[in-house]
Order: C-alpha cells, then sequence, then structure tokens
C-alpha cells in the first residue's frame, strides 16, 4: 500500500469517528441548557407538566451523552494510533487544552449529570437545579476547551520555538487565537439550535400521534421560539465567521466560494460543478460581483483565487457543496422556526402539514452542524495546523491492513449505535412523556 | 521552582490509570457477572454502579490525557504499537456504554439482544486490556512466548474486574443477590490469585529487565513484602468473605471491596516498580519523553485547582448514593 491510500485511511477512520462524535455534543450542549430551563420553569411555576418534559428529555440527553462520551474517548486514542506525528510536534500546546477539557469539564458533567438523572429524591430541589446548571456548565466548558485547540489548529497564535521544540509563549493567545471566538459561539449557536430543533421536531412528532398531548405542544413550542432568535443570529454569527476566515485561511473562503482565479467584482457562485482538473466551475449560476459585496462589502473589490495559493489548496468539491448544504439549511432552519413559532403563537396548535415539516427538521441541526465541520476541516487541507504541520507529515507506520480491519469494524459499531439511537429517540419522542418515569432507585440510608 | 515535573506526572498518570481499573474495574466486572444473574437481579446489579459509570470511565480518558500532555513522544509510540487492542477496547467500550442506556429503554428480544452487547462489551474490553497490558509490559516484543503471556494477562484481568464486581456487589444489595455476590467473589478471587501467581513468575522470565530489578539480593528481601502483602489482602478477602457467608447478621460488607482494591494497589505498586523509570520500556525514560516544562507546569496547575474539587464532588456523589440498592433504575 502506497503512502497517499494510507493518508486516506487514517483521514477517514478518523474523520468517520470525529464526524460520529459531533452528533452528540452538538445536541447535549444546547440541550443541557433546554433541560436547565425546564428544571426552572418548574422552580417557579409547580406546573408538573415542565418537570414531566424534564424528565424524557433528560433520558435522551443521558443517552447521548453516553453515546458522545465513548465516541469521544475513541477519539482522544485515535490521536496517537493514527496521528503519532501530532503529539510529538504541538504536543506542547495540544496535550494541556485537550487534558484541560477532561479536567475542568469532563468529570463536572459525569458526576453531576448521575444527580440530574437520579438524584431527584436524595438531594434537595434547590441542589437538583445546581447540578442541572453544573452540567450544563460542565458540556460548555468541555466545548471551550476542544474549540480552543481546533481554533489554534486553525490559526495557531502564541507559540514559540526553542531548541527545535514548538512551545506556548503566551497561553491566553494560545486559547483566544484569532478564530477561537467567531468558532466558538458560531459553534454554540449551532448547538442551541440543534437542540432546539430536535426538541421542536420530536414533540411535533409526538403532536401527530396524540394532538391532545398539552406537554409536547409546550416542548414544541419552546424549541421553536429559542429556533425563532437563534436562527437568525447564526446567519450573523456565520457572517462574521466567514470575514475571520477570509482574513486568516483565505485559501478556505475561495474553495467554500468556487473562485479560482483572482479578479475583481467576482460573483457570488450560487450553484456549480467545481472541476478540480479543469481549474474551473461547470453549469455555474451566478450573481455578477455579488461575490466581492459579500466577502469585502464592495461590488469592486479584488478576491483572491484558488490560483494564489496553489499548491497548498484543500480539495475544492467537497468544500463547495458542503457550504451550500449548510448554508441552504440554515435558511430553511430560518423559515421554518419563524413559521413554526407564528403558527403556535399563544399556544394555537399548528396544523399537520407543518407538525410535518417540524419532525422532518428535527436533524436539520445536525446536518448542518456536520456541513459546517466538513467546511472547516477538509477547507484547512493539505495542513493539520496551518503553515506548521501538514497532514501527511502526522501519519504514523501503522500497516494498512491494521487500518483497514479496525476501521470495518468502527463502521459496524458506530452503525449498530447510530442506528439504536435513532430507534430509541424516535420511540421516545413519540411515546411521549410516561408518568412512570418519574421512578428513580429507593435506597436506604 | 525545583520540582522533577516528569516525575509527578508520572505520579498523576499512574493514579489516574490506578483509580480507572479500581472504579471501572467493578463496572466492567459487573458486566461480566450478568449472564449468571436472573432478570430482577441484573436491574439491581446495573442500578449499582447506574449513578457512577460515565464518571468512572472518565478516568481513562484522564489517564490517556496525561499520557498525551506530559509524554508525547511515548503516546504515538504505545499507541501504534498497541493499535489492534486498543480498537478492540474501545470497541468494547462503546458497546457496554451504549448497551447500559439502551437495554434500560429496551423490551422483549431487544432487551436480551443489548444484555448480551452489555455482556460482550464488558469482557472484550477488560480482554484488550489485559492484552495491552502483556504487551506493554514486555516492551511489545513479538514471539510465541509474548503471545502466550498477553493471553495470560488478559485472563488475569478479566478474574481481577470480576472480583472487584463482585465486591462491589456484596457492598451495595443485599439478600440472594448478595449471597450470590459472596459466591462469585470467592471464584474471583481464586481465579485472580492464581493467575498473579503465574504473571508474577512469568513476568521475570520472559523480561530480562524485570528480573534484574526484582533480582538483585539484597534488595531482593525488602521486595518480597509485596508479594506478602498481596497474600494477606488476598487472605483477607478469603476469610471475610467466608465469614459474610455463614454470618446471620451481616457486617463488614465494606472489607471484600477494600481487600480487592488492596490487591489491585499491590499488584500496580509491583508493576510500576518493574518499569520504572521507563515510560516505554527499555526504550524511553520519563524524562526523554517528556513534554517541555512550559506545557507540564500550566497542566500541573490545572491540576492542582481542579483536584480538590474533582475529590469533593466524587465523594459527595458517592454519599448521595450511598447504601443498599433496593430498586432498578428507571
Amino acid at each position: 500500500m502506497t503512502d497517499p491510500d494510507l493518508l486516506v485511511l487514517a483521514r477517514a477512520q478518523f474523520g468517520l469517528n470525529i464526524g460520529f462524535h459531533i452528533l452528540f455534543p452538538a445536541l447535549t450542549i444546547g440541550l443541557a441548557w433546554l433541560l436547565l430551563f425546564f428544571r426552572l420553569r418548574y422552580a417557579g411555576t409547580g406546573d408538573a407538566k415542565w418537570i414531566a418534559i424534564y424528565r424524557l428529555w433528560v433520558k435522551i440527553f443521558a443517552l447521548s451523552f453516553a453515546m458522545g462520551v465513548v465516541s469521544g474517548i475513541t477519539m482522544s486514542f485515535q490521536f496517537g494510533t493514527n496521528w503519532p506525528g501530532y503529539m510529538l510536534r504541538v504536543g506542547n500546546i495540544a496535550g494541556p487544552l485537550l487534558t484541560f477539557e477532561v479536567l475542568f469539564a469532563f468529570f463536572l458533567e459525569a458526576t453531576f449529570l448521575g444527580v440530574m438523572l437520579f438524584g431527584t429524591d436524595r438531594v434537595s430541589a434547590g441542589f437538583h437545579v445546581a447540578a442541572t446548571a453544573l452540567v450544563a456548565v460542565g458540556t460548555t466548558l468541555s466545548a471551550f476547551w476542544i474549540l480552543a485547540l481546533n481554533s489554534w489548529m486553525q490559526t495557531p497564535a502564541g507559540f514559540t520555538f526553542e531548541d527545535g521544540q514548538l512551545i506556548a509563549a503566551n497561553w491566553v493567545d494560545v486559547v483566544f487565537n484569532p478564530s477561537f471566538p467567531f468558532r466558538f459561539s458560531h459553534m454554540m449557536n449551532a448547538s442551541g439550535l440543534t437542540a432546539a430543533f430536535a426538541v421542536a421536531g420530536l414533540s411535533a412528532w409526538r403532536l401527530l400521534r396524540a394532538p391532545q398531548d398539552d406537554a409536547a405542544l409546550r416542548a414544541c413550542r419552546t424549541g421553536l421560539w429559542v429556533a425563532a432568535v437563534l436562527a437568525p443570529l447564526q446567519v450573523v454569527l456565520g457572517d462574521l465567521h466567514g470575514l475571520n476566515t477570509l482574513e486568516h485561511q483565505p485559501a478556505k473562503i475561495a474553495a467554500m466560494e468556487g473562485h479560482w482565479e483572482t479578479r475583481s467584482g467576482a460573483p457570488l457562485v450560487l450553484l456549480a460543478i467545481p472541476d478540480e482538473a479543469a481549474r474551473a466551475n461547470r453549469y455555474a449560476l451566478e450573481i455578477p460581483r455579488a461575490g466581492s459585496v459579500v466577502l469585502k462589502h464592495d461590488p469592486d473589490a479584488v478576491v483572491q483565487g484558488l490560483s494564489d495559493f496553489a499548491p497548498d489548496i484543500p480539495p475544492v468539491a467537497p468544500v463547495f457543496f458542503a457550504f451550500r448544504v449548510m448554508v441552504g439549511t440554515g435558511l430553511l432552519m430560518v423559515a421554518v422556526a419563524w413559521a413554526g413559532a407564528w403558527a403556535t403563537r399563544r399556544g394555537r396548535m399548528p396544523s399537520r402539514r407543518l407538525l410535518w415539516i417540524m419532525t422532518a427538521m428535527s436533524i436539520s441541526g445536525w446536518v448542518a452542524t456536520i456541513a459546517g465541520w466538513l467546511v472547516t476541516e477538509i477547507g484547512r487541507q493539505p495542513w493539520l495546523v496551518t503553515g506548521l504541520l501538514r497532514t501527511a507529515d502526522a501519519i504514523g507506520d501503522v500497516p494498512g491492513h491494521y487500518l483497514g480491519a479496525s476501521f470495518a469494524g468502527y463502521v459496524f459499531v458506530y452503525a449498530v449505535m447510530l442506528l439504536a439511537y435513532l430507534v430509541v429517540l424516535v420511540h421516545l419522542a413519540g411515546k411521549g412523556v410516561d408518568p412512570g418515569s418519574a421512578a428513580v432507585p429507593r435506597v436506604s440510608q | 521552582m525545583n520540582v522533577d515535573l516528569p516525575l509527578v506526572f508520572m505520579g498523576l498518570m499512574a493514579l489516574a490509570i490506578l483509580l480507572y481499573v479500581l472504579l471501572d474495574g467493578f463496572d466492567l466486572g459487573i458486566g461480566m457477572l450478568m449472564p449468571a444473574a436472573t432478570r430482577d437481579e441484573q436491574e439491581l446489579m446495573v442500578a449499582s454502579i447506574g449513578p457512577f459509570w460515565d464518571a468512572n470511565e472518565t478516568w481513562l480518558v484522564l489517564g490517556v490525557g496525561v499520557l498525551l500532555a506530559a509524554f508525547p513522544a511515548a503516546h504515538g509510540i504505545v499507541l501504534g504499537a498497541l493499535y489492534l487492542p486498543v480498537a478492540a477496547m474501545l470497541s468494547g467500550l462503546m458497546l457496554r456504554g451504549v448497551a447500559f442506556e439502551l437495554r434500560i429503554k429496551a423490551v422483549g428480544w431487544h432487551r436480551e439482544l443489548w444484555n448480551w452487547l452489555f455482556w460482550f462489551g464488558s469482557f472484550l474490553a477488560t480482554f484488550a486490556q489485559g492484552w495491552m497490558l502483556g504487551r506493554y509490559v514486555t516492551g511489545f516484543e513479538s514471539g510465541f512466548s509474548f503471545w502466550v503471556f498477553s493471553l495470560l494477562c488478559a485472563a488475569s484481568l478479566c478474574g481481577t474486574y470480576v472480583l472487584i464486581g463482585a465486591a462491589w456487589l456484596i457492598l451495595k444489595t443485599e439478600g440472594e443477590l448478595r449471597r450470590k455476590a459472596l459466591l462469585w467473589a470467592r471464584w474471583g478471587l481464586l481465579w485472580s490469585g492464581l493467575a498473579l501467581l503465574l504473571v508474577s513468575i512469568a513476568t521475570p522470565l520472559v523480561s530480562a529487565r524485570v528480573f534484574a530489578r526484582w533480582f538483585d539480593f539484597p534488595r531482593t528481601f525488602g521486595l518480597m513484602l509485596l508479594p506478602a502483602m498481596a497474600l494477606a489482602a488476598w487472605t483477607l478477602v478469603w476469610r471475610s468473605t467466608g465469614r459474610l457467608v455463614r454470618a446471620r447478621n451481616p457486617r463488614g460488607d465494606w472489607a471484600p471491596l477494600a481487600g480487592a482494591a488492596a490487591i489491585f494497589l499491590i499488584a500496580f505498586l509491583g508493576l510500576a516498580y518493574s518499569l520504572f523509570p521507563y515510560v516505554v520500556i527499555d526504550r524511553l525514560t520519563i524524562w526523554e519523553a517528556a513534554a517541555h516544562p512550559s506545557s507540564l507546569r500550566i497542566v500541573l496547575g490545572g491540576f492542582l485547582v481542579v483536584l480538590p474539587f474533582l475529590i469533593a464532588y466524587t465523594a459527595y456523589a458517592h454519599r448521595v448514593f450511598g447504601g443498599k440498592v433496593r430498586g432498578p433504575l428507571y
């Protein structure tokens, strides 16, 4: 097996794992805050419907959290098994950031999730609210450290070299590197949207089967209102993130926009098929000069094309298409969230057609998140750490058949897990709030 | 600051791994004991670890996190050499974790399937961990005797996890299940005793390094304290389980767990003594593999800030969920 094949296999395996993993944090970070909201509403109103919604979604949270934990453990090992050169070269930066995630966030989440799930009749109500809040804080802190590391890999800052070793010169600069604030807010908001659409959509699924379920309608409305606020906000945050990328990783933007050549008054390519061999777009649907307007806010501005950065450019087609999937899904989310929020105003029941649309949109957050990560991760190739370490230089000497065999194993395990997860999710949501679910283990002290 | 940072991190990593094998050890042991229990007993067994297993597993992430942060040069070598068993362990842990959540929600044959996967995942993860230990101790050498040795390590870890899982159940359950757990603990004890004995004899035989470290008279006489302590702890568990089986009024249900933990600790110390100061045997010492002091200092700062809170809220969780388990989780 030749080296490029090994690289593709190692990347495919890691990409599969990380793509599978992100599904769960993307939901749980936002859902943790929604659960806190449900719990606080119960504390404030004493209305049993809120705690019933809480009990249903805390189960889904626990399941998603467990899926995130087990696939996250896999990732922490694959850094070493698939990319030994990564730790050798930038371990002095990556190591502490990853350890901080475990130390500051992971234990906090895992421990208080136990209290959240099973502690309702063992701790005071106030402490139960506090445990819910601590889990939400933990999930957010976890994302903070991981995104700090990811952003540092995209836009490295605050480092220096000592005896040929790359070390941190200033940890504040390392953590708050140029792309971090944008990536962090974009991802946090994405998680809020993922959770909001999952809650609204799966509650809509319940309403289709049991229109009289008041708790489901209430959960559905909460999700829609959160989405109605976050979806347009995401458009703004995404635009800011894009402008930041234009400044620091212009080749990625050129691939996202399908700009092959540098020119003034660049068009906005709406749809096309990028042809890597010919270095041109086929069947392009364009708006003249709009590209310059979007990127530089000036119709005559010069926009750099991929030719300026060759040969260090990412594969164009996947970045180009994934970007369109993300933006398209995002705009659809704005429309559905607003339509849904209007249709459910003052507790009204939406039409069955709208309920079906919302059900279909349950997974929209996941689709957009995966597409967004494909854009940013494929878009930074061929670099693993921009300007410092190429992906090809981080690969180890694990034999190809080991990679192939374990890849097949992972695919099988993930397929089983994902299928089971989705079945349980739909089943739990469709069944709605089960009064028997209030039972918790009774244990003598 | 004149602290030997790599040494401190060796200690932290050892602590994380020791806590992992102790804490997730009883989770995995209980997973492997599932087929021996009735359906109602299975619910209680799962309920006894329900609030803890997520946090228990986190110690593994911390252990590998410290390896990666403090000894980046070793991280790639160790995990690269253990590529396949790591993949097997991860698959096992994934199946176990997901089965744990899903078996509670499933009904009918689905539930049986997830029960089976819960057992299988626990077994696969344990077996792979034991195998990795065997490979690691022998410096990843190839050859028939090394494979047999790894197999032996894998089998002994299964027995040891069963022992500590059963000891946990003695503490957390009552009645018929507790009585069964006492018998399981004695079986696990016999098994792990035999296996530990074989591993202790085999290790110096397959590794000249380990032989030299242990058979260095007169130091050897002092070192024999470790096997003596192991024997004492083993006897404590044997006698306490025997006493608890006969006792009418059960008291001291914590003794088997404490004894089992002592066996873990002693075995761990013996292992640490065999390896120190190498992080990859005969190839990399902890000082050669260590990350830059600037990285080690900031991680140590993080540890010092977090560790008190971590210990406090872990202790709190065990207090909240202390006592015997009387009902299923949901």
